[in-house]
């Protein structure tokens, strides 16, 4: 009879394999800044800020202007320093917020699957 | 496809905000039936790869830029329920920490995201692999439903878009809120995601699922008849 803590803790061949694929992806993930900015790509559309939308359209509608600071995210745009132009510098932001993002979702996700899954004990 | 703060109107956002809570419920429920303790660790693993996945942005050359959303795998190894949970609290902390996302857009981007295409993906896959069927066609079923469920919520998304330049403008004719009616939304968003991001979410749907069909066979939910495994 393993304690329930025991039984809880543990993960498969498979899964810890997956756990350093997941990490492998985050030391990566500075790939989807890079690569866009290489071909020029603009913002993915429909994302724009404020000051885009006026330069594409020549006036910010009154609702976006209204709604579209009515959140500050601690992290916004996966960076810690928006203004740093170093592509270095910024890759590690994007590593980091990418490790911090994707190990708060992988344990909130965990913490409710336990609250909602109850069976099989 | 993280649609921001600004871009929908209240007679938009409030809806889909009931609809995915209510969504949102019934995945609870249903997760609580379908999915064994033993697979909580994927779950977890599932969402976790959903946040990542959604950082690499994919260009088109010179014009906008895109990502996979990782949906379609987790709909179809570990049900369309897990993966409306899943894929929502990857969102839900995307816009809450990253700010990508708007905060009145959490149901609007859920909706489209983790409850429309999982169920989008799953049932596409159903239709086109068989039980039991040759990894060709496990192959080939995959990529199918992942690039489809990726375009369709693309075009849902350009959908909500779309329609708030009718839903409200000013008196001189500006919009409120998204400036663009669905004529210009939908190809804008059609086109990246036919050209581009779907095909990259069908092959990373295709190659997951491809393995666990190999490997662990035993886990991949369409191929159960439904209800817990391993207990």
């Amino acid at each position: 009879m393993l304690s329930g803590k025991e039984a809880k803790m543990e993960i498969s061949k498979l899964q810890k394999k997956i756990l350093i694929i997941l990490l492998l992806l985050c030391l990566i993930a500075p790939l989807g800044i890079v690569i866009p900015a290489f071909f020029n790509a603009g913002e993915a559309w429909g994302e724009w800020s404020a000051q885009t939308v006026k330069e594409l359209v020549g006036y910010v509608p009154q609702g976006l202007a209204k709604y579209s600071d009515v959140w500050k995210a601690p992290l916004p745009g996966y960076t810690m320093n928006a203004g740093d132009k170093s592509v270095m510098h910024q890759s590690g932001y994007y590593i980091i917020s990418g490790i911090i993002g994707a190990t708060i979702t992988y344990i909130v996700m965990l913490l409710i699957s336990k609250l909602i899954v109850r069976n099989g004990e | 496809m993280h649609i921001p703060d600004g871009y929908l109107s209240p007679q938009t956002y409030i809806p889909l905000m009931g609809v995915f809570v209510v969504s949102a419920a019934l995945a609870v429920k249903n997760v609580k039936k379908e999915v064994s303790a033993r697979n909580i660790p994927y779950l977890g693993m599932a969402a976790a790869f959903s946040f990542i996945i959604m950082m690499f942005n994919l260009p088109i050359p010179g014009g906008t830029n895109g990502h996979a959303v990782g949906s379609a795998v987790i709909a179809i190894l570990f049900g369309p329920w897990a993966a409306t949970v899943a894929v929502s609290v990857a969102i839900i902390i995307q816009a809450l920490i990253f700010g990508d996302g708007g905060i009145t857009a959490i149901g609007a981007n859920c909706f489209n995201m983790a409850v429309f295409m999982p169920f989008a993906a799953y049932y596409i896959f159903k239709l086109l692999s068989s039980n039991p069927a040759g990894s060709a066609r496990v192959f080939f079923a995959a990529f199918i439903s992942g690039y489809l469920s990726l375009v369709m919520a693309a075009v849902l998304t350009a959908a909500e878009l779309g329609i708030q330049p009718m839903i409200a403008s000013s008196s001189d004719g500006k919009a409120l809120y998204c400036p663009y009616n669905l004529s210009i939304s939908i190809p804008a968003m059609a086109i990246g995601h036919l050209l581009l991001f779907g095909i990259v979410e069908g092959i990373i749907t295709a190659l997951i699922v491809s393995y666990f069909f190999k490997n662990e066979p035993g886990v991949i939910y369409a191929f159960r008849k439904g209800g817990k495994n391993g207990d």
